[in-house]
């Protein structure tokens, strides 16, 4: 039977929703226990947090005064000591999963899975290649399945339960040659988080400027919907790197996605494919975005965009 | 000092792939080839910081078959001092592409690695967290951002919740994001020259790399297509269609 290991992804005070979405896909492993571990100083209201998750069998608090601000040097070891009790190591597939499972899985000699979309068996996963365009089904070597998980591909379980809460401290080998300094977050304003926002509303290069990005912002406040960019949005200095959509920016699944002056090249739309509906608005009738859209409308966004903000209910925050 | 730089060859990016038939695999028969974006962004960062006059040597290396020379000829035209062919029938999964390197690092001793956070075609951002992870090194992934110092880096990483700033010791491995620069084009005159230059043969058996087993491919299919979706004329047609999906209240 299966034991599986989630590495929750927090800020030290609020337990990131990507830690659902990876218990989920563990769940979808059938297997005899989930175990969360959180890696923290000394805080435990994420380890508090993740007790909640439904399917959750432990929550291990793994207390060291390097796990602050831990970078994957730190993480990694710990990681591959707690594996040794597990067939599966799971943790979301966002910069912080990315950055600490590979090097765990190193130590520990086996391959790691990135972004798995479907658990189609114990050792069988399904995941994209080529920014989207294709979908591999790998099978794993014996061994611990070390993997990240695709959070947009999974929804979060239900926050009904309560694992008990186990603080453990480890012997491992914490090494010095890596210093946390500082993280300058951008995002903010009071917007939904990106990538658990029901609604997101995009602009591209055709917003032409950053004081243009302002319809976008006006728009997504009347939807409540989170904000985000394509590359080209990005390079130009509209917005912050964070808001980028796409390959190598984030993955996205919301409800409703809504596009203003995205074209649609193939790296921006391996980051939305999995959205429910999914709304363009160019003046190009040929960009490819309209080939994936639900609904498109050929226009000038500097009309629409005004225009559909003014003709949604005005009593939404 | 001395930097290693990683590159692969993979299909270009402007390539729209297409899944065989069969099921087993991508169609590369004809496909045009380039060197990994990610990979020409970490190769510009070592040509830089040896303009800058911080890096002395630059060695490029590739893993995979005899093709893989064609990317390493475009790094010698870029400026690197010395290319290094690992052979293989193709190229390995990141978990003994790690491996390689590793052996490769261990006999070269470079005082820093760049390569590509992630290469295009496995999608895998794995293989420098991997690597720094065998030959106990410190890693600073999807850097945006490096400064040198004497015996260490200050690097700014591209992070979910926006930039966050690492510094570590040298040697350390440094995978580039999109933002780190903008690679040049090598000139023809260099890519003619690159023509004549020697390109370095290493085995894995030289390097006493061991590899382990990988992941079995299985199938590869086409993602699900999306329902062709229709187009309105006007705002108020949009926030009906809108309304009559139950997305509006």
């Amino acid at each position: 039977m299966s034991k599986v290991l989630v590495i929750a992804e927090h800020d030290g005070e609020t337990l990131n929703l990507s830690t659902s979405r990876t218990v989920a896909c563990a769940l979808a492993l059938g297997p005899e226990t989930i175990d969360v571990a959180v890696f923290a100083e000394a805080e435990n209201k994420p380890a508090e947090a993740a007790a909640r998750l439904n399917g959750v069998t432990r929550v291990l608090l793994v207390e060291h005064a390097a796990n602050r601000n831990p970078v994957a040097a730190v993480l990694a070891p710990q990681v591959s000591a707690l594996a040794k009790d597990y067939t599966h190591v799971l943790a979301p597939a966002t910069t912080f999963g990315k950055d600490v499972l590979p090097r765990a899985a190193a130590l520990l000699g086996v391959p790691q899975v990135s972004d798995i979309m479907r658990v189609l068996g114990r050792n069988v996963f399904e995941r994209p290649i080529y920014a989207g365009n294709a979908l591999e089904t790998i099978e794993t070597p014996p061994g611990i399945v070390v993997a990240t998980v695709r959070t947009a591909s999974f929804k979060a379980v239900a926050e009904t339960g309560s694992a008990p809460v186990e603080k453990i401290s480890l012997d491992f080998d914490c090494p010095t040659h890596t210093r946390f300094l500082r993280v300058e977050g951008s995002s903010g304003g009071g917007r939904p988080d990106l990538q658990s926002a029901r609604v997101v509303v995009s602009g591209g290069r055709g917003l032409a400027s950053k004081e243009n990005f302002d319809l976008i912002y006006a728009l997504a406040d009347r939807l409540g919907a989170a904000v985000s960019a394509s590359r080209a949005a990005v390079d130009a200095g509209f917005v912050p790197n964070d808001l980028q959509v796409g390959q190598t920016g984030k993955i996205i699944a919301p409800e409703l996605y809504l596009a203003f002056g995205i074209s649609g090249a193939i790296q921006h739309l391996a980051g939305i494919k999995d959205a429910g509906t999914i709304v363009a608005v160019n003046k190009d009738p040929d960009a490819p975005i309209f080939e994936v859209a639900d609904i498109g409308l050929v226009g000038d966004l500097f009309e629409v965009l005004p225009a559909l903000a003014d003709a949604l209910p005005k009593d939404k925050s | 000092m001395k930097v290693l730089v990683s590159v692969k060859r993979v299909v270009d990016y402007n390539v729209r792939i297409q899944v065989k038939p069969d099921g087993s695999g991508v169609m590369l028969d004809g496909v045009k080839m380039s060197m990994n974006p990610f990979d020409e962004i970490a190769l510009e960062e070592a040509i830089r910081l040896k303009e800058a006059g911080k890096a002395t040597q630059i060695v490029a290396v590739s893993i995979g078959p005899q093709a893989v020379q064609e990317q390493l000829r475009s790094a010698l035209a870029l400026g690197v001092d010395r290319a290094i062919h690992i052979p293989l029938d193709a190229a390995p999964q990141p978990v003994n592409a790690a491996r390689a390197l590793a052996g490769l690092a261990r006999r070269e001793n470079p005082d820093l690695i760049l390569m590509g956070k992630q290469a295009i075609d496995d999608d895998c951002n794995q293989t420098p967290q991997m690597l720094a992870a065998l030959l106990g090194w410190p890693q600073a992934t999807f850097a945006s951002k490096i400064e040198l110092n004497d015996k260490s880096a200050t690097v700014a990483r591209e992070v979910d919740a926006g930039l966050e700033y690492l510094s570590v010791d040298l040697p350390a491995v440094i995978s580039a994001d999109l933002r780190l620069n903008i690679p040049r084009y090598p000139k023809l005159p260099d890519i003619m020259k690159a023509r004549r230059l020697p390109i370095e043969t290493v085995t894995p058996e030289d390097l006493g790399v061991e590899f382990v087993p990988e992941a079995r491919l299985l199938k590869v299919a086409p993602p699900p297509k999306r329902q062709a979706g229709r187009k309105v004329a006007s705002v108020d047609e949009l926030v009906a269609a809108l309304r009559e999906r139950g997305l509006l209240s």
